[in-house]
C-alpha cells in the first residue's frame, strides 16, 4: 500500500529529525533512497536543488512532491501530513508542559545527542551527491564547481537559487 | 471569516517570501503574528520558537500550525499549514515535472550533474554545522567517538536511524544531569 509507506517514510523523519528541517532532510533521504530505493541519489539530489532554489520550508516541500510522485495529490498530502503532524500535535497538546521545561538540561540534551547521527547522515549524503557528479563529468569539474558554489554561497552570501541557476546553464553548456 | 483569511495571507506570504527555507522564514512569521496581526506578543513569540526548537521535524512550518491553532483552533491550523505549504509544493511539482520531460537530452544531462555537485556541497556545509554543534555540546573528544561508533552502526551494520536516534534519546533522558548545567543553564 504506496499510501502507508508514503506516511511511514515521512513520518520517521518527523519524529525523529531533531534539529529542524535540515536533519528531517538527511532522515528523508534515508527512506526514500536508502529504504524504498523510490528514488536514485540523482534524483534526490535535483529535488533537494529545486527545493532550495524555491521559497518556503524545504523539508515539507521535498515531502510534498516526493509524496505526489508516488501517489499523486494524496499521497503529497500523505507526505506532508506525515512530515508536520507528529510533532505539531506534540506541541499543541504539551505546549504548556514543554514551556516549562524548555530551559532543562536533560531537554536541551534530546537535541545535542541527535546531532551526531544527524551529521553522519548528512555527510553520507553530501559524499553521495559528490560521487554521483563525479562519475559523470570528472574530478576536476566536480571540484571546480564545489569550490566556486562554496565561495558564492558561504562566503559571498549570494542565494542558493542563483548559484544553483549559474550551474545549471554552467552545465546545459560546457558539460 | 475575516480571521481565517488573515491565518491565510499571513502564511501565504511567509511561504513564498521566505526564501533560504524554515530559518530564513521565521523572522517572517514574527513579523505577522507579532507586529502585523497581533496574535501574540514578543515575549510569546519566543515561547513557541524555543517549544519548536524542542521537538523534532521542519520548524517553521510547526509554527505555522502551532499559531493557527492558538489564533482559531483546528481549522485555522489546517489553514496555516495550507498557506504556507501548498503554493511552493505546487511550484516544485510543476518545476520537476517539466525536467523530467526533457531529461533525455544531453544538455539537461550537464545541468542536473553540475546541479547535484552544488547542493552535495551545500549538504557538507550542513554536515559540518551540525559537526560543530556536537562537538560544542558534547566534547569534541565524545562527539568524535560517537561520529566514529554511529558511522559504523549506519554504514557497515546497516542499523536505521530512527532505532540509533531512539537509543540516544533514551540515553539522554535517562542519564543523570550535572550539577552544573542544571536547569536554566542551557538556552
Amino acid at each position: 500500500m504506496i499510501l502507508w509507506d508514503i506516511f511511514v517514510a515521512f513520518f520517521i523523519p518527523g519524529i525523529l529529525g531533531y534539529g529542524g528541517g535540515p536533519a528531517s532532510i538527511s532522515l528523508v533521504e534515508n527512506e526514500v533512497v536508502g529504504n524504498y530505493g523510490w528514488m536514485s541519489v540523482q534524483e534526490f539530489g535535483e529535488v533537494l536543488a529545486f527545493a532550495n532554489s524555491l521559497p518556503g520550508p524545504i523539508a515539507t516541500k521535498m515531502a510534498g512532491y516526493i509524496g505526489y510522485e508516488l501517489g499523486g495529490v494524496l499521497g503529497s498530502f500523505v507526505g506532508v501530513f506525515a512530515t508536520v503532524a507528529p510533532s505539531l500535535i506534540l506541541m499543541i497538546l504539551l505546549g504548556g508542559f514543554l514551556l516549562k521545561y524548555k530551559k532543562s538540561a536533560r531537554v536541551h540534551r534530546l537535541t545535542v545527542f541527535v546531532q551526531p547521527v544527524i551529521a553522519v547522515l548528512l555527510g553520507v549524503i553530501a559524499w553521495n551527491f559528490w560521487t554521483e557528479a563525479y562519475v559523470s563529468i570528472g574530478l576536476l569539474q566536480t571540484v571546480i564547481i564545489v569550490l566556486v558554489s562554496f565561495y558564492l554561497i558561504e562566503i559571498k552570501q549570494v542565494h542558493p537559487a542563483f548559484v544553483i541557476a549559474g550551474a545549471m546553464l554552467y552545465g546545459g553548456f560546457f558539460l | 471569516m475575516k480571521r481565517q483569511w488573515d491565518i491565510f495571507i499571513a502564511f501565504f506570504r511567509v511561504g513564498m517570501l521566505g526564501f533560504g527555507g524554515g530559518p530564513a522564514s521565521i523572522p517572517l512569521v514574527r513579523k505577522e503574528a507579532v507586529d502585523k496581526y497581533k496574535w501574540m506578543d514578543e515575549e510569546e513569540f519566543i515561547d513557541v520558537l524555543a517549544i519548536s526548537n524542542t521537538l523534532p521535524g521542519p520548524i517553521a512550518t510547526k509554527m505555522a500550525g502551532y499559531i493557527g491553532y492558538r489564533v482559531s483552533g483546528w481549522l485555522g491550523m489546517i489553514n496555516a499549514l495550507v498557506a504556507s505549504v501548498l503554493p511552493t509544493v505546487i511550484m516544485v511539482i510543476i518545476l520537476l515535472r517539466t525536467l523530467s520531460e526533457v531529461r533525455e537530452f544531453d544538455w539537461v544531462k550537464g545541468m542536473t550533474s553540475a546541479v547535484v555537485a552544488v547542493v552535495g556541497m551545500m549538504m557538507a556545509v550542513l554536515t559540518w554545522q551540525f559537526l560543530y554543534k556536537a562537538g560544542k555540546g558534547l566534547g569534541w573528544l565524545t562527539a568524535i567517538i560517537m561520529l566514529a561508533v554511529i558511522f559504523v552502526l549506519l554504514n557497515y551494520l546497516h542499523i536505521h536511524p530512527g532505532i540509533v536516534i531512539g537509543a540516544l534519546l533514551l540515553i539522554a533522558l535517562i542519564l543523570p544531569v550535572k550539577k552544573e548545567e542544571k536547569e536554566g543553564e542551557h538556552r
